[in-house]
């Protein structure tokens, strides 16, 4: 903090935050998911689609932290 | 109960073990003196990114959830699991918000939403709205994590209410000694006991039941069997928006109520937030897992504990299948973990509701010349009447009263998102069309709730969330979150209020925050200095 701008204009605007609508869209979509086939190690569609999603979640929020941090 | 006697003693070393940890909480991390407000009530604000994946995950996956939500899978299938993406959506929802709301919280130093209002909006009695709106949401809340304990005693053949008395009086004591570091410390331990136990139950269940497939089976074949229309192991076309309508109102009410802002706001840097928000999902898998354990009580046949009242209470489901499954021990570490599960967010919750009494309601109505020494003495006598009036609920009333306040807390906490979350984007509404916004929110989510029967139990009003559509004319049977509908006529009046206050030069109230102070991380200079608003 020796650079004696403390004021100097900062902002949260980046082009990544645009991945976040990603992870809120898609596990709305239920068109997407509900279904019971085809499963997946006995999970029905909607169950095994829908926990997949976490890890789109993840995925992106991951992404867009260390690309603004 | 002679059956039990294993499952209690575990339950019971294993709750006093972390009883003990909660006095010990006050020396951790110890501060020059915890006779403030900020060391009391956020721990001094100085927590990594591990504590706060713990004190926020601690906070918002409670007792409640892990019994209610399995219960609500058991009785209705598929839509019980809006639970999953309901936790999915909110983190990339609040990921920018909260990171905004840390930095201009540290540098006017506030510690509840309406403390922002406030200076956002100039409005004390905006503030007041949110702060009421906030302490009335956030009560109930504690009273169920008293059902949830209740929940497992009554399983272990325990009735009566002097088991639970015990339980809140040791919280209550030490929270009251340690404040938010008590529940930060045990977070740990609920954490670590709630993961081995649901990786337990996912893989020696299945096996034990025939595997996964076997057990979608049965419940598959059960809602079949049913004359009720609305249930299944997926979603029909009537209630498919009320699945959307119900994750994403959750999502968007969930970071509204004061006690996740607490711990939120507890972190050290903006970056701790986004990376919790990144890492916080690991808990939405457990939710997920936790959810089907109401599938596998179907294919288990087990069958809940009959209430007093004669009805089955569905929320002994998940104990119950721990007792008719696990070996007696572990069902004991189990019921720990739940009951351990519920002391967690019960002192967030309650520290949060006397913040907000004590910031809000006390120094700007009360006393104004509060000192901090009298601040963190109002708000730890406070959490103590907030732990007693939540004991009273559930002594005195009917345990299902309290599930019908937390319905109303839900939908009526999203009515302050125009003004605490939209607020920290724009300063366009003018504070009067906020406040009319609020209100007629607020009437119209009480008008939609009391509408809705629930024929299961008999009751004509307030017997769930999702309103018909047939209500407004409309020949269908679907349904939508009752929330998310008293939100957009919120909305709605709060841009019409402003255009009218606008266009009639009605004063509107100054603003007390800059855009650069959104910005603002650990290491500007503004952000450790918090006596600029005059906290004294």
């Amino acid at each position: 903090m020796t650079t004696g701008e403390p004021g100097q204009p900062r902002t949260d605007r980046s082009p990544w935050n645009w991945l976040l609508v990603l992870p809120i869209v898609l596990p709305l979509l239920t068109f997407l998911f509900n279904a019971d086939e085809p499963r997946l190690l006995g999970f029905p569609l909607f169950y095994w689609l829908q926990i997949a999603f976490i890890v789109v979640g993840v995925s992106c929020t991951t992404l867009v932290y260390r690309m603004t941090r | 109960m002679s059956g039990h006697v294993t499952e209690l003693v575990v339950f019971v070393v294993l709750f006093l073990a972390v009883s003990v940890m909660g006095f010990v909480a006050a020396r951790w991390r110890r501060p020059e003196t915890i006779e403030s407000l900020h060391e009391w009530g956020l721990g001094g604000r100085n927590f990594g990114s591990w504590i706060t994946w713990f004190l926020v995950g601690g906070d918002l996956y409670t007792a409640y959830t892990f019994v209610a939500v399995p219960a609500l899978v058991f009785g209705a299938g598929a839509l019980g699991f809006y639970a999953l993406p309901y936790t999915v959506v909110v983190y990339p929802l609040v990921f920018l918000v909260l990171t905004r709301m840390w930095s201009v919280s540290h540098v006017h130093g506030f510690v509840t939403p309406a403390d922002f209002v406030r200076a956002r909006f100039g409005s004390p009695t905006l503030a007041l709205a949110i702060a009421i709106t906030g302490l009335v949401a956030t009560m109930p809340y504690i009273a169920l994590q008293l059902v949830g304990i209740e929940a497992v005693l009554k399983s272990m053949g325990i009735t009566g209410h002097l088991p639970i008395v015990i339980a809140f009086a040791i919280l209550a004591a030490y929270t009251y000694q340690s404040g938010l570091r008590a529940p930060a410390l045990i977070a740990f331990v609920k954490d670590a006991l709630i993961y081995i136990v649901i990786l337990v139950a996912v893989l020696y269940l299945p096996a034990k039941l025939g595997g996964w497939g076997s057990i979608f089976d049965a419940a598959k074949a059960k809602f079949d069997a049913t004359p009720a229309p609305g249930d299944g192991i997926t979603l029909n076309a009537n209630n498919q928006l009320q699945y959307v309508t119900l994750a994403f109102g959750s999502a968007l009410a969930l970071f509204l109520y004061p006690h996740s802002l607490t711990g939120v706001l507890a972190s050290k840097n903006r970056n701790v937030i986004k990376r919790n928000m990144s890492a916080l999902p690991a808990y939405s898998l457990v939710l997920g897992l936790i959810a089907l354990l109401g599938y596998m009580a179907i294919a288990a046949g087990t069958k809940p504990v009959v209430g007093a009242n004669g009805r089955p209470d569905t929320n002994t489901i998940v104990p119950r299948l721990f007792d008719q499954l696990f070996p007696d021990w572990f069902t004991g570490v189990a019921y720990a973990a739940i009951g351990i599960g519920a002391l967690v967010p019960a002192a967030i919750m309650s520290i949060a509701a006397a913040n907000l009494f004590t910031r809000n309601i006390y120094r700007e109505y009360l006393n104004k010349d509060a000192t901090d020494a009298q601040e963190a003495k109002v708000s730890k006598v406070v959490s103590l009447v907030v732990k007693v009036g939540a004991v009273l609920c559930i002594l005195l009333l009917d345990p299902q009263f309290s599930i019908d306040l937390q319905l109303i807390g839900g939908v009526i906490i999203l009515q302050t998102l125009p003004a605490v979350a939209l607020g920290l984007y724009t300063r366009w509404f003018h504070r009067g069309g906020l406040l009319a916004g609020w209100a007629a929110g607020l009437a119209a989510g009480m008008w939609m709730l009391y509408l809705i029967p629930n024929p299961a139990n008999g009751k004509a009003h307030f017997g769930g969330s999702a309103f018909p559509l047939a209500n407004f004319g409309f020949d269908t049977k679907m349904t939508l979150y009752a929330g998310f509908l008293a939100l957009i006529v919120n909305l709605v009046v709060a841009v019409l209020g402003t255009l009218a206050f606008r266009a009639a030069k009605v004063a509107d109230g100054p603003d007390a925050t800059r855009r650069e102070h959104y910005f603002v991380d650990e290491g500007d200079p503004r952000v450790k200095d918090l006596d600029l608003t005059g906290s004294h």
